[in-house]
């Protein structure tokens, strides 16, 4: 009995040994509505996989809160050739399981990145090789000049070379195959965060990595996050009641319906900016006969006429009112402002008209319209599944009969990069900030290019496009923005996609928490404080 | 068909319905419930499937009573401008089919399983038994999750939304059938024994046709009392299904689907969207469950 006792007493004097009350310990609890599919630093170039995977590796360069260009890995690099870029690396960095880096993790990780598996390619498209100069000096050698090449590396996370192979990784996994391997579940970067627990769809750790090399910088030095756990919660109204009863300190997508009441909550704060991120619906102008449809032998999207009816079709100021309740920017392109190469002139979407998209109908060929099904995932984009309902039910009134397919990212996107679609919706970001990365992975023909036409899953393809397109990867200068307001003016009349936003972002978080607000709308936790 | 009409009404049954005010009410919401969802594409305002009909302009209308309301939607709208009564109406559909579905696949799969193991005893009666204590240890809304995920898991993505209706009355009515199992075998026991069921076993009657012509009609008295029990339950189980996100598909949404997606508004000031529908539930449910307990005290001569 006595021995029972003291059992008891021991298990409660260890439960208040790990009470959350520890002074030191500064966790944040953070939630949004979708998990990332995978921890495999280059197998998915998805936002909401980065938002974790940044945490946890670092990047040759790294983005500065205003989303310009600061030494990350490599603390100086330069263009000591046309086609050369040397980069000098940081010295004494260790991975979290203990691994030196060096040069030939860099080379390794670039390489890994251009596998055919790779779902970051566009960011290394240009690259030849990469060669090891000395222990700490590197250097990409490019086929073509590319001015823009740093731009692209800020988003390549570099992983131990050792580590990889030794966990038979050296490839990326291939999501597409639904295939699973080491990397899915496991990580080993330099960041400021190393995973320390993950359970997918319920929870993942990261805890503070006390030797990481940026704590001193005057960025983070304020800092003093010891631990991030961050919890998948896909339900709207669960997510803001755990957010106002303090269950969690951080809501990256507060649904927009509560942004009121959060303003006037107590003890909450919202910081909201616009987000560099088109939302837009893309077709299949590739196949000859549309699948999930009820047209026998032909496809109906590949006729312009058709594609600019569902763009008449498209009411898009009710969706800016209701469903976004005015929390997004109306466009006519598929990039914003802030993405170099924009152009006002092009920004200009087809007017809503209803009798215009049946006549359209009518005139390809179909006055009854036809059968159509649109995928659309249901927690990755601020509203989505919503937005597909209203645009769903927008058609219908044109005589477009579409079924909504809505499913969480992980089968969504699986789905999508299998070309097993016809209409789906998509959110893209443009973490370059110029226009080539968003040419290049979305209309660009799909012919084997490294990143070519990567996110082009409508198989969208038009000569004169892909021309303009090699033109501005290779040339600068006014060649160069020529070639882009072309293409833009190409993207326009076309109509390969339907685009229908710029999203913006509200961030909710507990007062005490704070964070810089990102328009990539990641959260950097290196930079959050929590008092 | 008269003299069957006057009997009834003559019956103890109608003079302790007569009797009860709370009864008399219960069949008065059941049966506008009832009606309301069976006549739902005569008499609902709005056809809340017709897409084309929807305008977005339209959404997060309040109730026609509120000053923003419209005289158009009388329960206001929801985030697509559906009408909140329309989509109530048919929803009340997809719960009752799903409920009375189930309840009577339970009600045919007990009954049988029951009579099997009553009548024949020995090691089928221990056999199915056992089964049923087994699965009577768990809640039965645990064994309806377990069966739609084996089912969801065994079958390709796109034949979900076809499948998912016979899904869920399938994993409503395998949940259920242990009660009514356990109800036909007690009377059973008891009916075996009696003169009659010896007297045409001594004849020679086949077994079979004992179990289904002699024994089953007097023991179904019971089995109509936790039939009608059990329908309140299989719709409450149908809405809790939906409400997870798992019942029938949102193409056609069941009261449960409804009261989910409007969950994500009520934090926002738009309570119409969920609460209308929760109302409806519980009308349901309610009033069903309390017919329930009538027609249960009504048929025990003890309680009289």
């Amino acid at each position: 009995m006595r021995k029972l006792l003291m059992a008891a007493a021991l298990a409660v004097g260890l439960g208040a040994g790990m009470a959350p009350w520890d002074a030191d310990a500064r966790s944040v609890r953070w939630a949004a509505s979708g998990d990332p599919n995978t921890m495999d630093p280059h197998s998915q170039n998805v936002g909401t996989v980065t938002m974790v995977l940044q945490q946890i590796y670092d990047p040759l360069i790294q983005r500065t809160q205003e989303l310009g260009l600061a030494p990350g890995l490599a603390t100086r690099w330069e263009q000591v050739e046309p086609n050369r870029w040397r980069f000098w690396l940081r010295h004494g960095v260790k991975f979290h399981e203990g691994q030196a880096f060096g040069a030939e993790d860099v080379v390794f990780s670039i390489t890994r990145a251009q596998q055919p598996t790779s779902n970051y390619a566009i960011y290394v498209d240009t690259i030849e090789r990469t060669e090891r100069v000395e222990p700490l000096v590197v250097d990409i050698v490019t086929r073509v000049p590319d001015p823009i090449l740093p731009n692209k590396i800020a988003s390549v996370f570099i992983m131990s070379r050792g580590w990889s192979e030794q966990h038979n990784a050296t490839r990326p996994q291939n999501t597409r195959a639904r295939e699973e391997m080491y990397t899915t579940r496991n990580t080993n970067g330099t960041g400021a965060f190393r995973l320390q627990s993950r359970e997918p769809d319920v929870r993942t750790v990261m805890a503070r990595n006390t030797d990481w090399w940026g704590w001193a910088e005057p960025a983070s030095r304020e800092s003093n996050i010891t631990e991030i756990v961050y919890r998948p919660i896909s339900s709207d109204a669960t997510r803001i009641a755990a957010l106002l009863s303090g269950e969690v300190d951080f809501v990256l997508d507060p649904p927009l319906q509560d942004l009121n009441r959060l303003r006037a909550a107590p003890n909450i704060k919202v910081t909201e900016g616009p987000e560099v991120r088109t939302i837009f619906l893309a077709m299949d102008v590739h196949r000859d006969e549309l699948l999930y449809s009820d047209v026998r032998g032909r496809n109906p999207l590949k006729d312009l006429r058709v594609r600019q009816a569902l763009y008449h079709a498209i009411d898009i100021q009710a969706i800016h009112r209701t469903t976004m309740r005015g929390q997004s920017v109306v466009t006519g392109t598929f990039f914003p402002s802030q993405v170099n190469g924009y152009s006002a002139e092009e920004d200009v979407r087809l007017p809503y008209d209803q009798a215009r998209a049946r006549a359209l109908l009518t005139e390809a060929g179909y006055p009854n319209g036809f059968e159509i099904t649109l995928d659309c995932p249901n927690n990755r984009y601020i509203n989505d599944e919503q937005i597909c309902q209203a645009v769903v039910a927008m058609w219908a009134r044109v005589g477009v009969r579409a079924r909504l397919n809505a499913m969480p990212l992980a089968p969504f996107f699986a789905k999508i990069q299998r070309d097993d679609t016809s209409v789906y919706l998509l959110g893209w970001g443009v973490p370059t900030l110029d226009a080539l990365y968003s040419f290049q992975s979305l209309v660009r023909s799909r012919d084997g290019g490294q990143g070519n036409g990567i996110w082009n899953y409508g198989r969208y393809s038009n000569a004169r496009m892909d021309q303009l397109i090699d033109i501005m990867t290779n040339q600068s200068g006014e060649a160069r923005n020529a070639a882009i307001r072309e293409a833009l003016r190409i993207y326009r009349e076309d109509v390969p996609h339907i685009p229908l936003h710029h999203q913006m972002i509200p961030w909710a978080m507990r007062s005490n928490f704070t964070i810089p607000h990102m328009a990539n709308n990641q959260p950097y936790f290196r930079w959050a404080r929590m008092n | 068909m008269s003299a069957a009409v006057q009997r009834f009404f003559g019956s103890d049954l109608w003079w302790s319905f007569t009797r009860s005010p709370i009864t008399m009410v219960s069949a008065i919401v059941a049966a506008i419930c009832i009606l309301g969802a069976l006549f739902a594409p005569v008499i609902a305002p709005h056809n809340p499937f017709d897409l084309a009909s929807l305008n977005l302009s339209d959404a997060f209308k309040p109730p026609a009573w509120h000053e923003d309301g419209a005289r158009e939607y009388a329960l206001g709208t929801d985030d697509q401008g559906r009408d909140v009564l329309s989509a109530i109406m048919y929803g009340a559909r997809v719960s009752l089919l799903v409920g009375l579905s189930a309840t009577a696949f339970a009600t045919l799969l007990g009954v049988s399983l029951g009579l099997l193991a009553g009548y024949l005893g020995g090691a089928v009666d221990g056999l199915l038994m056992r089964i049923c204590d087994v699965q009577l240890t768990f809640p039965s809304i645990l064994v309806a999750l377990l069966v739609d995920g084996v089912v969801r898991a065994a079958l390709p993505r796109e034949a979900h939304d076809q499948i998912a209706l016979f899904v869920v009355i399938f994993a409503i009515g395998i949940s259920e059938w242990p009660k009514f199992a356990r109800t036909v075998r007690g009377s059973t026991l008891v009916e075996r024994n009696k003169e009659y069921v010896q007297a045409a076993r001594v004849i020679g009657v086949p077994r079979l046709r004992i179990m289904v012509s002699h024994v089953l009609p007097n023991v179904l008295g019971p089995v109509l009392v936790v039939a009608t029990l059990n329908l309140g339950l299989a719709i409450l189980a149908e809405a809790t299904l939906s409400f997870l996100g798992v019942g029938v598909p949102p193409t056609q949404p069941s009261l449960g689907t409804l009261i989910r997606i409007g969950n994500d508004f009520l934090f926002s000031g738009e309570w119409w969207i969920t609460i209308f529908p929760g109302v409806a539930l519980i009308a349901m449910v309610l009033s069903v469950n309390l017919l329930g307990d009538w027609l249960r005290d009504a048929l025990n001569p003890k309680l009289r």
